[in-house]
């Protein structure tokens, strides 16, 4: 292989234009990124002012007041949604994926599809039975509800993205355990965990955005004890010119989560997101 | 029956029972023993999934109204031949097509620059990307009220007081441009999506090819069209797809943005479910439109699926 030395400073002035138009673009997208967290370090004069204020100093009252009014507990119940139905999908999702990687069924393509095609069903096709039954079984307003429908989005997407972690083990890595004689468990335990972890790590990064942020299932099935970080976000919908500070504190702290886990899994995000076809 | 039971049971035992297991039934038993991992998820998937939609179709022919008890009457096609007559389900539908269409093109266009623009030689390549995925991360619901309240609000909002020396000061974007708003939300959230996917095709390129393209004398467009385009291709027929999936069940921002209005402007089919079965209790109808969903992102998720397969096997060749 012979390197391009000149490759970075050959066109400088290219290289200088296509940089700042780039960065331009990249402000413009994280802009209201930005706004939402300068308008959270305002006071609420501040923040609801016309012309907006530019230059003000900064405070963290309006995240205080957040966190020490109910806010609280919405965003425990987004952790334990988003964590619970995370577990499960792993629980669930690892011995599936396992078997339909190492040592393939028959019609595992059929099975593949079946998973996957469950994803793609809309939330519409299912919102009104499992609403009727949640109501039958006592658990509407339940935290275990939202576990249990968060576990079922994610599920089919943590089978293909497990297999396709699982794809890239040698094979001759199992023969080899097999003839130690480890029974399936053991194999799946000492062999197939560590060398996948990368993989778990994505699939528990898709998992938690995706349930973290749910919000269809969430507003039609929980109103206040099992209610979730999007529906505390929902009593501000009709706030005219009153507590914009104390939505932008609340608009990230709700958001923080999903943004730094994305942030640090940067390489398993566009993984995770395609089910696994694109690395 | 009874020798079903009794060749499990034998299998199962294994060689502690008297005879030797058959070649047949060890070929059954690790059969088995390869599919047991599968069931547990299998199962789950199917009694969470499978049989609400049974329901669903279930309750379609039904008319039932949850406010009033005694309702539930089997109501043949009245709940279908009531949607092909309403004009709620057609604006549904349209408004689904639309946002869809306008979302995915634009964020697929817009991705495509971007990407092309990060796999180049510029400054901070790393830290324009890092920044540049915040908004697919930020929680839809806390996007879309920071754009409405903070960015659009005709009063405070940032963007028409930018915007008044153009003349445009004042606008009330959300009430007066209600799709146009709902679209440019979901493309600022979707385009980094593409971007991230067509970003790992541009980088799947062999730089090689571009250089000897130049040095054959073809110009940056020409390059472009015949090398890098076929190339990233799939990756964009996979992110347009899959980002369609996505899109078709826009919930969160039209309830927080625009609740479906003005009038039914920004229903899309979700909402409109949502506004069927939660605001007006009519469980028959609201299911006759899942039911219509479904058939719709069938269609989509088909050619998704087809994509997802073929890129795969790409991926298996190498």
């Amino acid at each position: 292989m012979i390197a391009n030395p000149t490759a970075g400073g050959r066109f400088p002035a290219t290289k200088i234009l296509w940089s700042v138009v780039g960065w331009l673009v990249v402000f413009v997208f994280f802009f209201p990124v930005l706004w939402m967290w300068l308008e959270a370090l305002k006071t609420e004069p501040q923040a609801a002012s016309s012309p907006p204020t530019i230059f003000f100093v900064p405070t963290l009252a309006e995240f205080q007041e957040v966190l020490s009014g109910d806010f609280p507990p919405f965003f425990i119940n987004s952790a334990v949604a988003s964590i619970g139905s995370t577990l499960l999908v792993l629980i669930l999702g690892l011995p599936a994926a396992y078997a339909l990687a190492i040592r393939p069924v028959k019609r595992t393509r059929d099975v593949l599809f079946f998973f996957i095609s469950t994803r793609f069903l809309p939330f519409a096709a299912s919102l009104v039975p499992l609403y009727l039954l949640a109501r039958d079984l006592q658990l509407l307003d339940n935290i275990f509800a939202l576990i249990l429908i968060y576990t079922t989005i994610n599920l089919p997407l943590g089978v293909w993205l497990l297999r396709s972690f699982l794809l890239e083990i040698p094979p001759d890595l199992f023969e080899a355990a097999r003839v130690d004689g480890a029974g399936f468990q053991n194999e799946l335990l000492r062999i197939v965990v560590p060398l996948i972890a990368p993989g778990i790590a994505a699939t528990s990064l898709i998992c938690l955005i995706f349930s973290w942020n749910e919000f269809f299932y969430a507003v039609n099935l929980t109103s206040s004890v099992a209610a979730t970080t999007p529906l505390f976000l929902v009593g501000f919908i009709s706030g005219r010119g009153l507590f914009y500070a104390k939505l932008a504190a609340a608009a990230t702290l709700s958001s923080l989560p999903v943004l730094m886990a994305g942030w640090i899994a940067q390489k398993q995000l566009i993984r995770g997101l395609t089910m696994g076809a694109v690395k | 029956m009874k020798t079903t039971g009794r060749s499990i049971l034998r299998s199962a035992v294994g060689t502690g029972g008297g005879r030797e297991p058959t070649a047949a039934s060890v070929a059954r038993r690790d059969a088995w023993l390869r599919r047991l991992p599968l069931l547990p998820a299998f199962v789950y998937v199917v009694l969470v999934t499978q049989i609400p939609f049974a329901l669903t179709i279930y309750y379609s022919f039904f008319s039932w109204n949850l406010l009033k008890p005694g309702s539930f009457q089997f109501a043949g096609l009245d709940n279908y031949t009531r949607l092909l007559t309403d004009e709620s389900l057609r604006t549904g539908v349209l408004n689904t097509v639309v946002l869809t269409f306008s979302v995915i093109a634009i964020s697929v266009v817009l991705g495509l620059a971007i990407a092309s623009m990060l796999n180049s030689e510029v400054f901070g390549k790393g830290l324009m990307r890092t920044l540049m995925i915040a908004p697919f991360l930020i929680m839809p619901t806390a996007g879309a009220l920071i754009w409405k309240d903070t960015l659009l609000n005709p009063l405070f909002g940032l963007l028409p007081y930018l915007l008044t020396p153009f003349g445009l000061g004042r606008v009330d974007w959300v009430n007066r441009f209600p799709m146009a708003t709902v679209v440019a939300v979901e493309v600022w959230r979707w385009t980094p999506f593409m971007m991230l996917i067509i970003l790992a095709g541009l980088q799947s390129q062999n730089p090689e090819l571009l250089e000897a393209a130049r040095v054959d004398g073809a110009n940056a467009l020409q390059a472009f069209r015949r090398i890098t385009l076929p190339l990233v291709r799939p990756f964009i027929e996979l992110g347009a797809l899959l980002g369609s999936l996505f899109v078709v069940q826009t919930f969160d921002s039209i309830y927080m943005l625009t609740y479906g209005g003005p009038g039914e402007d920004t229903t899309n089919l979700p909402f409109l479910l949502y506004l069927v079965a939660f605001q007006g209790f009519s469980i028959g109808q609201a299911s006759a439109i899942g039911v219509v969903a479904v058939i719709l992102t069938t269609i989509v998720a088909t050619f998704a699926l087809r994509t997802l397969f073929s890129i795969f096997h790409v991926e298996a060749r190498r």
